[in-house]
């Protein structure tokens, strides 16, 4: 009974807190139109690695695998990707290049845990410090690249006030992660693969013997999580930055592991986690930027995350990961 | 006159290391019959089936279905093959729907999309076409075990078998869902299929098998027809050796109550009240029986009875001692002995080498720990005895627990609680799961036990058992002791109106009068 009781509070507490967000930007576009939208669309950019981190953490946890090298791999994606921007001049052949050596890294964790049955924690931190450490050491100063992807303004809908510049007026990998959150979504709950998915990460014996290829699965499933983690670091390099620095992730992979567990596994719950963070983020950018307030502004800085705590705890409950996670299956 | 052959095993080996699990075994069964496979665990055949179902290779030997020889390289050709097999421990994904469940593998679909609708529809004509009542979306971590049961029946037929594997089906089942299972299994017959079913209980096999066939140490021993057998000659070919199905005890000589317990309340994990009020008196040298349709209060019962859950209201004493709601080591200090329901999770550390499963309750005591350092030597050295005096089959003291079978697991864990000085003893289940070698070791400890001078509770829901052992027998129903009755007025008809929650009505016309 208390269980129950606590669950009512906890969603009405969050219903609430949505609602009251809701209404905050109404009043805020009011008030100062211009800086309401610069947030938001500031939200939606902050938001775009991490959601990409979290679907790549999806593909591969939903499939047994636990995957903490999404840090490594958008690291790699990032530099990898850069390096063919320099050279090719070409923001296609970059981008491609960003999501095959995401690709790649993604195989050397299948083949490290699945194959080679290592401990996934540790495949991940090999990996983790693999690319920080190659990137460190091949990264030159000096290199200057051409460009970076620019916003596509999508005619009439980026007219509509307030939510046209938000979700409208963006560069291509930030669009691409918005339809990536459906597609994987409905890829996940309403697809012949999804359900497969699912059943390799949950039960992987019960999958073999109605006669699923468990190991196949679960390598494709890492390779496309790699491929998506690359495709962030892309996001980072050529879209967000448009260059390359050390260690420019700057967490952002294990971040987005965190989005994946309070979105519990699933796309839409981990874009809604990002969102938030992403909002987090950009308040706080503002608030400093506006100097709005005389209390010292690291409380300021804090402000905003103890919003995403408080949202999070209570939209969140108990998230329960796939039963399989974490162990290699062997037959006989 | 006989029914066409659809399957046939020729001669087939196959060894894991250390052990033979098949050796030479040869079988046959026929359309629309039920072939029993009758063995102790370990008999090998989990094995037999698996090997049948594509999940392991043989190292020799050949599998002819419907007159065709066939390679068996993994369960999608056997399925192909119409061979399904509904798995010891179930194949089910727990968060998953059962019509998820069912569709893995071989998913309808619209376009690129799952197509639920269409599956759940083909389940709902199974259902009714073999009397298997489901709910196409319920989930399946929160339906009944019987259910799931049915669940994994319906797997098999929606893959169009016709050949069905039943892996110790009824080992989870209560007797009210062996007989439903039953029912199903009589279904599917009179419409073609045939079944393969696994047991090592023998009145089931006698009761549901068209033919018989023993397996013992990974060879045939027999195949025989239920008609021309009973149940003494199976089980003498099952265990190699007369085994005494009867339990002989001299009458009971009751001496001291050793525990009493008044008005017990107790609530279950959910917070609902399990245990009503429940008054009893055990005395020394007496077996009490606690009979009962699973998920009565026993479970509960027993935990507040030992110290492991909490008592909202009322008393126990042991020996006189008053110990409601003390620690579980109070309760063990004055001479309680346990063999828990759960052998797995709550009797044993299943990680850890029979020798530390041994000490689990006397570690902390002379002679195994001196100055808070435990002795190996000492611990070692019990282990080995005990392990012998009890007859564990196991490699040696240092195997974990876990790598143990069901029946040698719960040996260790009556000889560490045989081997200390006991006054009062209870015992849970004791041989759920177990084969007949191990059922009748257990019976006669108990009763040994009983002999000596103990006081011994009983809980089961084998009515078999309750009555081959009990000096008297309790009946519980909804939390509440419904009647306490001598073993030798104690009838199945009797019994079976007491677990449905009817009281005697003579007994209640007395009382009211
Ligand atoms: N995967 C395996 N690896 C090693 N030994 C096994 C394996 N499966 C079964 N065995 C052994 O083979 C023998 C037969 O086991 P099993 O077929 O499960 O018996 P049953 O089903 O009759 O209880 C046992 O000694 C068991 O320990
Ligand atoms: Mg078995």
């Amino acid at each position: 009974m208390p269980n129950n009781a606590m669950t009512m509070i906890r969603q009405r507490v969050s219903w609430l807190l949505v609602a009251g967000v809701v209404a905050l930007i109404f009043v805020s576009y009011g008030a100062t139109p211009a800086v309401t939208t610069a947030l938001l669309a500031s939200t939606v950019r902050q938001s775009t690695p991490l959601v990409l981190g979290a679907l790549s953490g999806i593909f591969c946890e939903r499939s047994g695998v636990i995957n903490i090298a999404i840090e490594g791999m958008m690291l790699m994606g990032a530099f990898v990707g850069f390096l063919a921007n320099v050279y090719t001049g070409n923001l296609l052949v970059a981008v491609l290049a960003a999501v095959l050596m995401g690709a790649f890294m993604g195989l050397a964790h299948a083949f490290m845990s699945i194959t080679l049955k290592m401990d996934q924690i540790i495949s991940g931190t090999v990996l983790n410090i693999l690319a920080l450490e190659l990137t460190g050491f091949f990264y030159q100063q000096g290199l200057t690249t051409q460009g970076k992807l620019t916003p596509v303004r999508i005619p009439v809908l980026a007219d509509i006030p307030l939510i046209g510049p938000v979700l409208f007026d963006n560069p291509p990998i930030t669009y691409l992660s918005l339809v990536l959150v459906v597609v994987v979504h409905i890829l996940l709950f309403r697809t012949v693969w999804g359900l497969r998915t699912r059943a390799v990460g949950e039960h992987p014996k019960a999958a073999d013997t109605v006669g699923i290829d468990v190991i196949r699965m679960r390598y494709i499933n890492v390779i496309i999580g790699g491929m998506i983690a690359g495709l962030a670091g892309g996001y980072l390099t050529l879209e967000a930055v448009g260059s390359f620095e050390r260690a420019m992730t700057n967490g952002r992979g294990f971040v987005a592991l965190a989005v994946m567990i309070f979105g519990k596994w699933t796309p839409l719950g981990a874009w809604g986690a990002a969102l938030l963070f992403g909002f987090a983020n950009a308040l706080q950018t503002q608030f400093q930027f506006l100097g709005i307030s005389t209390i010292p502004h690291q409380f300021v800085g804090m402000l905003p995350y103890l919003l995403t705590i408080v949202v999070l705890a209570g939209f969140v409950g108990r998230a329960r990961p796939p039963a399989a996670i974490g162990q290699p299956y062997e037959k006989e | 006159m006989r029914a066409e052959v659809v399957l046939e095993v020729r001669n087939i080996t196959k060894s894991f290391p250390g052990v033979v699990a098949n050796d030479n075994v040869s079988l046959t069964l026929h359309r629309g019959e039920v072939l029993a496979l009758l063995g102790e665990n370990g008999a090998g055949k989990s094995t037999l089936m698996n090997i049948i179902y594509g999940l392991y290779h043989p190292d020799s030997g050949e599998i002819i279905v419907k007159g065709e020889k066939v390679q068996l390289g993994s369960p999608r050709e056997a399925i192909e093959h119409g061979i399904g097999m509904v798995h010891q421990h179930f194949m089910l994904v727990p968060v998953m729907s059962v019509v998820e469940n069912v569709m893995l593998g071989i998913e309808s679909t619209q376009g690129p999309f799952l197509d639920k609708r269409a599956a759940a529809e083909q389940i709902r004509q199974i259902s009714e076409q073999y009397g298997l009542k489901v709910d196409p979306y319920a989930i399946v971590e929160d339906l009944p075990v019987g259910v799931r049961q049915r669940v994994e029946i319906i797997k098999t037929l929606y893959r169009e078998a016709d050949i069905l594997i039943l892996d110790e089906p009824t080992a989870v089942l209560t007797p009210q869902e062996v007989e439903e299972l039953f029912e199903i299994i009589e279904a599917l017959t009179a419409q073609g299929k045939s079944v393969i079913f696994i047991s090592h209980k023998l009145k089931e096999v006698l009761r549901i098998a068209d033919r018989i066939t023993v397996l013992r140490r990974g060879k045939v021993v027999g195949t025989v027809r239920p008609e021309e057998t009973d149940e003494q000659q199976l089980a003498e070919m099952m265990v190699g050796r007369s085994v005494l199905l009867r339990v002989e005890k001299p009458p009971r000589e009751p001496g001291m109550p050793v525990l009493e317990v008044d008005d017990l309340w107790v609530r279950d994990e959910t917070g609902h009240m399990a245990v009503r009020g429940v008054s009893f008196r055990l005395y020394a040298g007496e077996i009490l029986g606690i009979a009962g349709v699973q998920g009565n209060g026993q479970t509960e019962l027993v935990k507040a009875l030992s110290g492991l859950k909490h008592a909202e209201k009322g008393h126990i004493r042991i020996a006189g001692q008053p110990v409601t709601n003390l620690a579980p080591r109070a309760f063990y200090e004055l001479g309680l002995g346990h063999v828990p329901e759960d052998r797995q999770h709550d009797g044993l550390i299943l990680s850890l080498p029979i020798k530390d499963n041994i000490i689990l309750n006397t570690y902390y005591k002379q002679p195994y720990s001196e100055n808070m350092v435990l002795k190996h030597d000492v611990i070692a050295e019990t282990a080995k005895r005990l392990v012998e005096e009890f007859d564990v089959r196991t490699p040696g003291i240092d195997t974990r627990a876990g790598a143990l079978s069901g029946g040698n697991q719960q040996k260790v864990i009556i000889a560490r609680e045989f081997s200390r000085p006991i006054r009062l003893l209870y015992a849970v289940q004791p041989t759920r799961g177990l084969d007949v070698g191990s059922i009748e070791y257990i019976h006669r400890r108990l009763v040994e036990k009983r002999n000596e001078g103990a006081a011994v509770l009983l809980v089961s829901t084998e009515l078999e058992e309750i009555l081959a052992l009990s000096d008297r027998v309790a009946v519980m129903y909804e939390g509440q002791i419904m009647d306490i009755l001598p073993v030798d007025e104690a009838t199945i008809e009797r019994l079976g109106l007491l677990m449905a929650g009817v009281r005697d009505a003579t007994r209640t016309a007395q009382t009211t009068n």
